[in-house]
This record gives structure tokens, C-alpha cells and sequence, in this order.
């Protein structure tokens, strides 16, 4: 059956940071494009989590009048800390020790969803088409290989594949240029990945999963601007993670943790670590007595520089996170992503006006502060495979003296899902049960995140072979699905003395873990019906 | 035939309502919106019959703030001819909305009305009832079948005791419920040909209708936490505790 088409001179997939300002600057710099802007989530911003501490630099060069736009961007940071704690002291690190990339006093704190809102507005106004609710779920070539469009979902399928009465087939968009923006570790961009070896002679890409919640809190341990991050308790020297506290506007706090997601020991639960966090005196002193109204978690890419693949390839461009552009030392990855994208317009009014070839993405990419940005910061993340602490005191050699220009690189020697050791051989963890003040479960956590998925669909999270992660992974790694998937979707459950493995796809807030670190990749993150996942509000 | 169909914007049935710290009413900034779900499920009633042969138009209404026309626009992109906006901001009731329906119904003049059986909101389930008082037209309420005779519509009702079979009059009002039909999805090509389709606009000050809200709202609060429970060793502590302690027996 053909399907229905539509013609475009860009189709860009994916509304976040790096999809939106590429949409921006393609209509600056000519109105007269055709641009549509395809969205999995309900609506712009309702699957965007970030901290964050937001630097303006991007943004300026896009909008240098985006306070007078009144743009979400209200709350300057104030004043700083970095604390290391031991399990139940801290001990401040001097803010002035701190690398220039850590400092902050010139950012803001923001919520990028509300961001991401904002830049979907000033889209529209510019002409740009975006359809919320619309996932892209397959990549569309021409006879010469080259990449022609997208195809949307088809929606109103059942558990088994049938079309049920309310069947609606997906469409074909076609663009000159398509746009891949789809965030960390997206699905067509893992894709074309691997048909262009885009990331041909570059170290394995390296991840993290960030856990954010907003808590409502105590005025008295309110102070808005205050930007707070921890290494050390809970975890231990040889995993690497830290949290953020960031004070933000109407008494609330923005509450998060990361941890890399080359962790060895596969009784680790991510989730659980962050909720133990809370209970340390520091944080604790903080939340008590307020109350928790959001949750939320999503993968983060960490490999930066060494990893980040070519972005570049016939007929289209890979931006933003989608590729890797995230700033691990400076913990920032909006400004860097939404550079991506301005320099992905330049390209395409360069390639559709002159006919110049979308390589040229590399030049303008070299000669910009992004290259410089993700240059310096390459060396840090690496470093910390030798454990916390000569980690900490080479990024000081390396930040603070070198300013990032040390004659050489070290590599990313792991891709995450080959880091976990062996079940047996390490050591279980045992986590305190939730106390539902400070801490929580994952059931009551997803409640929070507004998650639905309409319930008659096919499972969008593939078994490559269904037998594997009874058969093999969990004897060898005590099947770790269960415990970083920070929504529950995973379960082994027995039956009759019979082991079996459950996916609740319905619970699943599209962080794409399981697909990262599922240490024989045995499992494939696939778009759901449109609108299915979590409605963020002001993650 | 001409139907006329009522859609309301919502907090999204997804989403965990959060009350506000000061009691005043419940967080909606950046919170997901949408049509009210069993609205959903009278727009494409209505649009079915459309495609019946049975009724010639579908006309979709909306009252209330600027961005409520994002309801009437996603009931043109599954089927409706055109909108009508009718712009209201501040605390709606039930009745002003009714009344504001009745200016539209005289204006319009459809064979039906089509709503749903009551907002996820408020959950008032009033409005539907109100408007078949003020035009004096026959109610069909919690309909889960519809079917279009000559001149009559025969309706099937959930109620407490089962179903229940009616039969109206044209014009008639009818308020949906959620097992009427399973609303389609909205294509991406008719959200684009909706974004062109006419949606008037009108202010409900310009209707001569009172809307001033009548009940005065003192306080919302969250329901209270339920209390963890505890196991008892056997029945006689049980019913000791049923007796001393809850003293409900």
C-alpha cells in the first residue's frame, strides 16, 4: 500500500533544543522554506528533562532580544557550592578551585521544557509547521542511498499488529534535508549511525542516566539562584555520578542525579542511588518538610568529543544530543545543542541555495566555539575511569592549568554495555525500603511523570530474542533491567517455580536505558503510538 | 441535518492534578491540556453520522480562553466543517455556558447537540441538562448508542440498573459517554487542511448573557492521605479493634 506523502525543503525530527533552533534560524535566514517539525511527545516539551543551568550564548546569537520576547528565562544564578560528601558529612570545595566550565554566575536556572515551549512558539510565529504527537519511525532513502524523509507511525494498531477501527496509516515526509534532533541515543539516529558509520574511527559513545524530581519546599531553606552539585556518597570511588540542586523560582528546587551508565556492578540500581542521596544530612536539611511534585529520568550522552560520530551524511544532518554534542565538564548540553542546530541552518541555506554539499557542516563546525567547547572538555569524562579521585585531581591539572589544551586525548575504552561484570562476582547492594517522605518507590515515582500509553498497541520495546533474558541474563547479571530501568517496565516474575520476563511498556518514560545498557543490546527502544510517554510539566 | 457539538479544553486525564499551595484552585500553568475525553467521543459521533449520509454539517463550539480554540481545532482536524469560539476567561458554570450555548443554538440553529456526558474537570454533568431546559428541546443523557430514524433518534443510555433504550425527538440534546465510539486519530494531513478551515469568533459579552459565577468557591484541598494499614494476629483482635479503636462495631 503507498502511503501519503508530503514534500518539505527541511523535515527536522524531534522538538527539542537543537530541532527548534534549527527551525529558528532556517526561517531568519529565508522565509520563503518549507519547514515541518515532527514531535513524539504530546506536546513540545512534555518528554524534555534537563537540570538546568542554562548559558545564554546560543541563544544570544539566535534571539538577541529574548528577554524582551519574555522567554522562560528568569532566575540568574546567585551563588554557588560543590560539595563532597562522605556518608554523613560534606566538605565544601572552594568555589574559586572550581574550572572555569563549572562557574556559573553567568547563567540562569531554567526549565527547559518550558524553554523548548517558548522556541516552539517563536517557530510557529516564524511559519514552521510542528506536529506535536507525530513519531517518526522510519527512515526513508532514495535509489542512491541517500536520505529522503521520514514515515510517521501508523496509528491505531493492536497488541498483535492488527488494524483496529480507529487505523490511521503514517504518512511519508519527504525533505531536500531532514534533520535528525531526537535527543540521546535516538532511535533512527542509532540508524543512520550505523549505515554511514558515522562514527567510523571514533571511540564507543558513553552515557549517563539523570534522574530529576521538583520539590515544593520550606521557604527557610529556600534561596533562589543557588547552584549546588555533590560528588562522592553514595556512590562509591569507582562509579561515576554526582547530583545538582538548583534553587529556582517559586520556592521550588530542581533535585537531580547522574550517574554513568559504564557502572560495573550489575546490582547497582541507579534509581535507588538517588533516592538513598536524599536521606544525607546535606540534602535531607533541605527537602524536609517540602513535598515532591515531579519525577522524571532520561540518558545523557557523556562520550563528548572522542565519541561524537560525523554529523553529516547524504541528504541529511545529525544535531544536538542525537549525535553527542553535551559538554560533560561544564554538565551543560542546551547551549551546545542548540549551536548545532544553528549551524546545521547555515548549512542547509548553503546547500539548497548553492548547491554546496552538506560536508561543509564540518567546516563551519571546526571554526566554531562548539568545537573549541567540546575540544577542551574532552579529556575529563576519560579521566575518570581511574575512580573519583585521581580523576578530580587530573581534570585539575588538566582544567584548571592546561585550560583543557593538553597535548593529547584519552579514549573511551568501553562501550556502557560491556562494562557490567558478572552477578556473582559482585558485591549486592542493599537498599533502604522508601520511607514516602524523602524517598520513594518507582510505582509512585511514575505516577508523577503523567506516563500513559494507549494500552491496545504493540510493545515498543523489541527482544531481539526473547529467550535471553531468561536463559542467560539472568544467571550471569541477575537480569539488571530491573533495576536501571528507572520506570519499573522491567520485571522477572515467577510463576510455578518458572521464571518469566515481564515488560510493562506502558510504564516507559522513553529515557532509553534499557536500550544502552542491556549488556548483550538485546533490547531495541521503538516509538510507540504518537502521544504515548510521559507529560513533563516543567522538567 | 445540522449538528452541533460542544468541546471543552482540560487538564489531560494523564496528568497528576497538583492543588495549589494557597488553595485557590488547582496548578494549570504548563500543564498538558486537552479535550475533554468523553467530548472526544461526541465530535466523532457526530462526524460518523456525517459520514452516514445523515447530517449535512458539523459545526464544533468551544467556550473559553484564547487557547481553547485548540480543542475546536483538533474536532475540525478529525471531521467538523467549522468552529465557532466563543471567548470567556475567568470561572465558567455550568448554567452561564449553557445559556452562552442556547445564544449559539439560536444563532446556528442545528437538528442536534452533542456533548459529553459530563467534564473530568469539574465533573459537573450539568450543562447537557441545563440547555435541553433552556430551549425546552427532549435530553438524551449517557449515551453509549446512537441511532438516526426518520425524524427521531434512538438511544441507548448507561445507567445504574443496565441500559436503557430511548427514543427522542429532532431536535434533541445528547450527551455522550465514553462507550459510545473509539474517537479515530487525527491525520497529519487533515491537522494541516483544519488549520484552514473557519473558526468564527465571538465574545461571550457580546452574547447578553450574565456568565458571573453564583457559587462562591472557598477553598480546594487535596483529598486526605489514606493511612497505612496494620495487620492484626487473629480475629479476636480484630474485632477488638473494630470496636475500641475504629468503633464501627
Amino acid at each position: 500500500m503507498t502511503r501519503e506523502s508530503m514534500e518539505y525543503d527541511v523535515v527536522i525530527v524531534g522538538g527539542g533544543p537543537s530541532g527548534l533552533t534549527t527551525a529558528i534560524k532556517l526561517k531568519q535566514l529565508d522565509s520563503n522554506l518549507n519547514i515541518c517539525l515532527l514531535e513524539k511527545a504530546s506536546e513540545i516539551g512534555a518528554h524534555i528533562l534537563s537540570g538546568n543551568v542554562f548559558e545564554t550564548r546560543a541563544l544570544d546569537e539566535l534571539l538577541p532580544n529574548w528577554r524582551e520576547l519574555n522567554a522562560p528565562i528568569k532566575t540568574k544564578v546567585s551563588k554557588e557550592k560543590f560539595l563532597f560528601l562522605s556518608k554523613s558529612k560534606s566538605l565544601s570545595w572552594p568555589t574559586w578551585l572550581l574550572p572555569s566550565v563549572q562557574q556559573n554566575h553567568k547563567n540562569y536556572i531554567i526549565s527547559l521544557a518550558n524553554l523548548c515551549r517558548w522556541l516552539a512558539e517563536q517557530a510557529e510565529a516564524l511559519g514552521v509547521e510542528i506536529f506535536p504527537g507525530f513519531p517518526a519511525n522510519e527512515i526513508l532513502y532514495n535509489e542512491d542511498g541517500s536520505v529522503k524523509g521520514v514515515a510517521t507511525q501508523d496509528m491505531g494498531i493492536d497488541k498483535e499488529g492488527n488494524k483496529k477501527d480507529s487505523y490511521e496509516p503514517g504518512i511519508d515526509l519527504l525533505g531536500k534535508v531532514t534533520v535528525f534532533a531526537e535527543g540521546c541515543r535516538g532511535h533512527l539516529g542509532k540508524q543512520l549511525i550505523q549505515k554511514f558509520e558515522l562514527n567510523k574511527g571514533k571511540d564507543p559513545q558513553q552515557y549517563g542516566i539523570g534522574f530529576k524530581e521538583i520539590w515544593e519546599i520550606d521557604e527557610k531553606n529556600h534561596e533562589e539562584g543557588l547552584v549546588m552539585h555533590t560528588a562522592g556518597w553514595p556512590l562509591d570511588n569507582n562509579t561515576y555520578g554526582g547530583s545538582f540542586m538548583y534553587h529556582a523560582e517559586n520556592k521550588q528546587v530542581f533535585l537531580g542525579y547522574v550517574i554513568g551508565l559504564d557502572y560495573k556492578n550489575p546490582h547497582l540500581s541507579p534509581f535507588d542511588e538517588f533516592q538513598r542521596f536524599k536521606t544525607h544530612p546535606a540534602i535531607r536539611k533541605v527537602i524536609e518538610g517540602g513535598k515532591r511534585i515531579s519525577y522524571g529520568a532520561r540518558a545523557l550522552i557523556e562520550g563528548g568529543f572522542q565519541s561524537l560520530p560525523q554529523m553529516f551524511m547524504p541528504g541529511a544532518l545529525l544535531i544536538g544530543c542525537d549525535a553527542g554534542t553535551l559538554n560533560m565538564p561544564k554538565i551543560k548540553g542546551s547551549h551546545t545543542a542548540m549551536k548545532s542546530g544553528i549551524i546545521a541552518a547555515e548549512t542547509i541555506v548553503e546547500h539548497l541555495k548553492e548547491n554546496k554539499n552538506l560536508s561543509i557542516f564540518e567546516d563551519k563546525f571546526k571554526k566554531s566555539w562548539l568545537y573549541d567547547e567540546l575540544f577542551r572538555a574532552r579529556n575529563v569524562k576519560p579521566s575518570f575511569s581511574w575512580g573519583l579521585i585521581l580523576g578530580i585531581i587530573f581534570t585539575g591539572i588538566d582544567q584548571l592549568l592546561f585550560k583543557g589544551k593538553l597535548p593529547f586525548t584519552l579514549k573511551h575504552k568501553h562501550a556502557d554495555h560491556e562494562t557490567l561484570k558478572p552477578a556473582s562476582e559482585m558485591p549486592k547492594i542493599d537498599y533502604p525500603k522508601p520511607d514516602n517522605v524523602i524517598t520513594f518507590d518507582k510505582t509512585s515515582s511514575v505516577y508523577l511523570t503523567g506516563t500513559n500509553h494507549a494500552d491496545n498497541q504493540p510493545v515498543h520495546l523489541k527482544l531481539k530474542d526473547p529467550e535471553l533474558p531468561i536463559k542467560y541474563t539472568l544467571e550471569k547479571f541477575d537480569e539488571p533491567a530491573q533495576r536501571y530501568c528507572p520506570a519499573g517496565v522491567y520485571e522477572v516474575q515467577n510463576e510455578n517455580g518458572k521464571n518469566k520476563f515481564v515488560i510493562n511498556s506502558q510504564n516507559c518514560i522513553h529515557c532509553k536505558t534499557c536500550d544502552i545498557k542491556e549488556p548483550s543490546q538485546n533490547i531495541t527502544w521503538v516509538t510507540p503510538e504518537g502521544g504515548g510517554g510521559p507529560k513533563y510539566g516543567n522538567m | 441535518m445540522k449538528i452541533l457539538v460542544a468541546v471543552k479544553r482540560v487538564i489531560d486525564y494523564n496528568v497528576q492534578i497538583r492543588v495549589k499551595e494557597d488553595g485557590t484552585g488547582v496548578v494549570t500553568d504548563n500543564v498538558k491540556m486537552s479535550t475533554n475525553p468523553p467530548d472526544d467521543n461526541a465530535v466523532e459521533e457526530a462526524v460518523k453520522i456525517k459520514e452516514a449520509g445523515k447530517a449535512t454539517e458539523v459545526v464544533a463550539v468551544t467556550i473559553g480562553e484564547e487557547k481553547a480554540q485548540e480543542t475546536v481545532r483538533k474536532a475540525l482536524a478529525v471531521g467538523a466543517d467549522r468552529g465557532i469560539h466563543v471567548k470567556a476567561d475567568g470561572t465558567l458554570e455550568p448554567l452561564a455556558v449553557s445559556k452562552l450555548l442556547q445564544k449559539v443554538v439560536e444563532k446556528e440553529k442545528p437538528d442536534l447537540v452533542f456533548m459529553g456526558k459530563q467534564a473530568i474537570d469539574d465533573d459537573c454533568n450539568q450543562t447537557g441538562q441545563m440547555l435541553s431546559a433552556l430551549l425546552n428541546w427532549p435530553q438524551a443523557t449517557f449515551a453509549s448508542k446512537i441511532d438516526v430514524k426518520d425524524g427521531k433518534l434512538e438511544i441507548v443510555r448507561e445507567i445504574d440498573e443496565g441500559l436503557e433504550t430511548i427514543e427522542v425527538n429532532i431536535p434533541a440534546i445528547v450527551t455522550c459517554d465514553l462507550r459510545l465510539n473509539e474517537p479515530r486519530y487525527a491525520s497529519l494531513p487533515n491537522i494541516m487542511k483544519a488549520k484552514k478551515k473557519p473558526v468564527d469568533q465571538l465574545n461571550a459579552s457580546d452574547l447578553g448573557v450574565d456568565i458571573s459565577p453564583r457559587v462562591e468557591q472557598i477553598k480546594v484541598e487535596e483529598p486526605p492521605k489514606r493511612k497505612a494499614g496494620i495487620k492484626v494476629a487473629n480475629v479476636a483482635e480484630l474485632v477488638q479493634k473494630l470496636k475500641n479503636e475504629a468503633k464501627v462495631i
